[in-house]
């Protein structure tokens, strides 16, 4: 019970990223209204604002790490490194969106920043919760400002179907999940991470042993939903093929580095005692996760489509790290999430500068030729690309070099295996686009790109710089997951 | 002077990639400035390179330009990079054929020269970067970076079926590079280093047990790897069509530089990590090889196609180096390494020669020639000189590495040894067949009109191609010496020695017994 309502300056501290977030967000719709047309582009300098304040707030409640409001929220390296990796995707995401809407609807939209700054409150309030319905609640926040967006572009047929299936399948998949926190509570007592761990350890498993088992399966549907693991994954190629491509890199890369962190979250802290008894789970999931992403994505023509099945793959790959249920394995998904967004991140903006208006040229075809007419923005793709391959030299690389790392260390023989021969075939359609790009003359009918605004230049550059920085030097960013990792238990 | 010459090896690493960035940076439409840009510096990288030579012969033995740096704390990764017998003629061999492919690509490359030059000089720092590393993640890193302008070069300037060609090779290699990253994963895991040098040591010190099982699948992850970039027969289906569908330039530095990566690194990393398994697979491997010598020779006969024949000797020609790896004697190693250099040096000549009748005739079919020596007096000498190094006539260079890997067979199975003969005597009737049809008989009129003979830029390129011929087939005293040195090191670490790991691993129980005996 907590001792006092009167929250400390360390409390606040701890959450003053969320709450400036919140208030900033509430703020940008009071006033989204009282600009004019012209200057609603300053929701987006606002919103590039706001999420930079809520890094450095994030950076500095970090020097105070620990638990506030009665051990409902925790700063600990983990999620301070889950904050920044989404603030950073928040920050692309505004970034690459400054031009589109214009384009798409000849107008800037002050209420799309708004959306992607809750969402963020949300996804920041999945890596920091520390109790089971806080943790819901960051979830449904997250997802909610997720479900608008994907449908953003209300005239556009392809996003309302985008939409309604996302709405749909998450808050089913959500409820699943609430059903699981809710026998959790009645099982011990509690919705705290730590008092549960404590209760299963206590003997909470030889009482109940059964339906604990339920309870966290119907848990791990609303994460594999989340993840987009298999067999949950089938939105995730109907959604990011009819969102705007900015939401989907946002969906992608964002919502997904969260729901890991989410995942990674209890699965370490309170049901790490269970681990044994769900490896073989978890286990069956991810190579079902590789093989079903990596094997539909060979067969698409749609390169948005593509690019959900292989998010798919991606999910898999980090899935063998979860695996392992190890610190190193822990440390190998942080620093997988971290490539992971700035790859995708940098592919769906690439893509969305060569869709042109009204996402006509979505089709892997209509690369042909890109290095001929664009050659910096199909150098940055080839950086991408490669990273998503996992050539070295590229973050891409030395993250799947660390999952599988991990996977040995826990004795994953054949996942690991099976996980390799996994990227190699993947090789096969990330090259489709190489081919095309390099290989192939223009088509007829591809106009020319559009001038790259500033933004969506500045996203693609940060995030090939990111890419190679880590494919160089990924001692920094693995040093901190390193240490992060044993905070969890 | 001294931090220069202390230095030279990562000089000779990096400058190839300074200079595919600086290539990067050069105006687009100036094809010319490209051209005599990359020939510059190219030659730069080559004259620098040449400054390595003194020193590794001076010091056969052991390693020189040793740099040892911290590139990534951990898991330990480090910057090792040295030269020693083994690898410096393979770093010359490359920095002498990308000038050379530079000139060839002269004419030939008209579309997208800049990335052309620029991809060519990242697949030497690529290469060059196999051949020095020690350290095996290092030496993985470089093994897969030196695939991806292989893959633009065949797929962008190659012939009509190009872009099946890169693909197919892409994956190859990298199914087995993973298995390959699977298995350095595994030896880190178990011994908490990367470095080659420190892994051979604690295994010969027997600080690193790995059981007979383990080693066996490590072996052969690493080994799959190697084997596919050989190739070794039955892994082989992927060179045909990258050796045929790829442009010059491209065909010489697979054949010549990139495939011997792949006999280097048997060399280099599976024997001295893997002593008892290679020894228990060699028969296996030596079997394989001897299929390899003989069916590529025999494919390489009934091929149509001029540059399919010449990928198809590869082949076979690779066969007798895997062969005289595997033969674990001295004259056997020796030989398979003098092969690796000979057959970059001939079967390079042979892929250029074969590119400048293409670029008189736009075709690679056999038939379509015919009495070329006739208009091309010289360019016919010169195939023929080549034909004859190539075949391995006595006096010129792929005899002596032959000789050396036959009567290292004949010394462990004398049928090995007449096995693989019959490669040789096979490898004359193609080779001399091809001849034949393409040079002499009746000149056509197409023929007539567009052969011409060699021009000087064309010679330039070919000159010391010949002149090393000869000279690596009289004077093997100046290029073997280092390798022999090396190789010895490597054979005493692969030779069984039971009685000295059973002094190491029970010294007290041994003195036990003496003092027993007295």
């Amino acid at each position: 019970m907590p001792t006092s309502f009167i929250p400390t300056a360390a409390d606040l501290l701890r959450l003053s990223p969320d709450i400036v977030l919140t208030a900033g967000g509430a703020l940008m719709m009071v006033i989204e209204p009282l600009t004019g047309a012209a200057r609603k582009a300053r929701m987006a300098a606002i919103a590039v604002l706001l999420i930079a304040a809520a890094m450095a707030l994030s950076v500095m409640a970090y020097s105070d790490p620990g638990t506030s409001f009665s051990g409902m929220l925790v700063v600990d390296g983990f999620s301070t490194f889950f904050r920044i990796l989404v603030y950073g995707c928040g920050l692309l995401t505004v970034l690459m969106s400054v031009d589109y809407f214009k384009r798409e609807r000849g107008s800037e939209s002050g209420e799309y920043y708004a959306l992607i700054v809750f969402s963020l409150v949300g996804q920041s309030l999945m890596a920091s919760a520390n109790e089971l319905v806080l943790l819901f609640i960051g979830l449904e926040i997250s997802s909610i400002a997720g479900y608008i967006m994907a449908g953003y572009l209300r005239d556009d047929k392809r996003n309302n179907e985008s939409a309604l299936k996302y709405f749909l399948l998450g808050s089913f998949a959500t409820a699943f999940m609430l059903y699981g926190v809710a026998w959790i509570y009645g099982l011990t007592g509690s919705t705290n991470l730590d008092t549960v761990r404590r209760a299963i350890l206590g003997g909470a498993m030889e009482q109940s042993g059964q339906m604990l088992m339920i309870a966290t399966a119907l848990m791990f549907v609303g994460f594999a939903f989340k993840i987009s693991a298999a067999p949950f994954h089938v939105w995730a190629p109907d959604v990011y093929q009819g969102a705007p491509a900015p939401v989907a890199a946002f969906l992608s890369a964002g919502a997904k580095a969260a729901a890991f962190a989410m995942l990674v979250r209890v699965a370490a802290s309170a049901f790490f005692p269970l681990s044994a008894k769900w490896e073989m789970l978890l286990w069956a999931t991810a190579l079902a996760t590789m093989i079903v992403g990596n094997f539909a994505a060979l067969r698409q023509s749609n390169i948005k489509r593509m690019l959900a099945y292989s998010s798919v793959a991606h999910a898999g790959y980090i899935l063998v790290a979860v695996t392992a249920h190890s610190e190193v394995g822990i440390a190998a998904v942080m620093f997988y999430l971290a490539s992971y967004v700035l790859m995708t991140i940098g592919v769906f903006a690439v893509v969305t500068l060569v869709a042109s208006k009204g996402e006509r040229f979505v089709e892997i075809d209509d690369f042909s030729g890109l290095v001929q007419r664009q050659p910096m923005l199909a150098i940055a793709l080839t950086i991408f690309l490669f990273s998503l391959i996992g050539i070295p030299l590229t973050g891409g690389f030395f993250a799947k070099f660390y999952v599988f790392k991990a996977a040995l260390d826990s004795n994953l023989t054949w996942l690991t295996i099976l996980g390799l021969l996994n990227s190699a075939a993947a090789a096969f359609y990330y090259l489709r686009v190489l081919v095309v790009m390099y290989m192939k003359p223009a088509a007829e009918g591809a106009g020319p790109v559009d001038p790259a605004g500033i933004g969506i230049k500045a996203a693609i550059v940060a995030s090939a710089v990111g890419t190679l920085y880590l494919g160089v030097y990924p001692s920094a960013v693995l040093d901190f997951a390193g240490k992060a990792a044993q905070l969890v238990k | 002077m001294t931090l220069f010459s202390d230095r030279l090896l990562d000089i000779v690493l990096f400058l190839p990639a300074i200079g595919f960035i600086i290539g990067l940076l050069l105006p687009r439409d100036n094809n010319e400035l490209v051209r005599r840009y990359t020939l510059a510096f190219s030659l730069l990288v080559f004259i620098v390179s040449l400054g390595l030579i003194g020193t590794v012969t001076a010091n056969p033995g052991g390693s020189s330009f040793v740099t040892d740096e911290v590139w990534i704390e951990y898991p330990s990764i480090r910057y090792h990079v040295a030269l020693d017998g083994l690898s410096l003629w393979l770093v010359i061999l490359s920095t002498l054929l990308t000038p050379i492919c530079v000139l060839i690509s002269w004419k030939y490359i008209q579309k997208r020269c800049k990335e052309f030059y620029a991809f060519l000089l990242l697949l030497e720092c690529g290469v060059i970067g196999v051949f020095v590393s020690l350290d095996l993640f290092l030496f993985y890193v470089f093994w897969e970076v030196s695939l991806v302008p292989m893959y633009f070069l065949i797929g962008i300037w190659g012939h009509e079926k190009r872009i099946y060609a890169a693909v197919k090779f892409f994956l190859y290699t990298l199914t087995g590079s993973l298995l390959m990253l699977a298995a350095i994963i595994w030896l880190y895991n178990k011994s908490g280093t990367f470095d080659l040098l420190l892994l051979t040591d604690m295994i010969q010190k027997g600080r690193l047990a790995l059981s007979s099982g383990e080693s066996f699948w490590l072996f052969l992850a690493f080994f799959f790897a190697f084997a596919i970039k050989v190739p070794l027969f039955p892994l082989h289906t992927w060179l045909p069509d990258a050796h045929g569908e790829a442009p010059t330039a491209g065909s010489v530095m697979l054949a010549s530089v990139m495939l011997k990566m792949g006999t280097y690194a048997i060399v280099r990393v599976c024997l001295p990590l893997f002593p008892e398994a290679s020894r228990e697979a060699a028969p296996y491997i030596i079997t394989l090889s001897i299929i390899g010598i003989i069916y590529g020779a025999l494919v390489a006969m009934v091929q149509p196609n001029m540059k399919r024949l010449v990928a198809y000797s590869s082949v076979s020609h690779l066969g007798f180096v895997v062969l005289g790896i595997f033969t674990f004697t001295q004259a056997g190693i020796d030989g398979a390494v003098y092969q690796m250099l000979n057959h970059g040096v001939s079967t390079g000549a042979l892929f250029i020669l074969v590119g400048y009748l293409y670029e008189r005739r736009h075709s690679l079919e056999i038939a379509d020639f015919g009495g070329v020596s006739t208009p091309a007096p010289w360019l016919s000498t010169i195939f023929v000189i080549t034909t004859l190094a190539s075949v391995g006539l006595p006096l010129l260079n792929n005899f002596v590495g032959e000789f050396l890997v036959l009567q290292a067979a004949m010394q462990v199975n004398i049928l090995y040894a007449v096995f693989a003969s019959l490669g040789v005597i096979l490898s004359a009737v193609y080779m001399l067949w091809m001849v034949q049809r393409t040079f002499y008989g009746d000149t056509p009129d197409a023929v007539r009109h567009h052969v011409t003979d060699m021009t000087g830029r064309e010679w330039a390129a070919m000159i010391p191609l010949l002149i090393l011929m000869v000279w690596m087939g009289i004077g093997t005293q100046s290029f073997l010496p280092p390798i022999r040195a090396n190789n010895q090191k490597t054979l005493e670490m692969v030779q069984p020695q039971a009685p000295a790991v059973a002094a190491t691993a029970s010294p007290a129980e041994t003195t036990g017994e003496v003092r027993h005996a007295h």
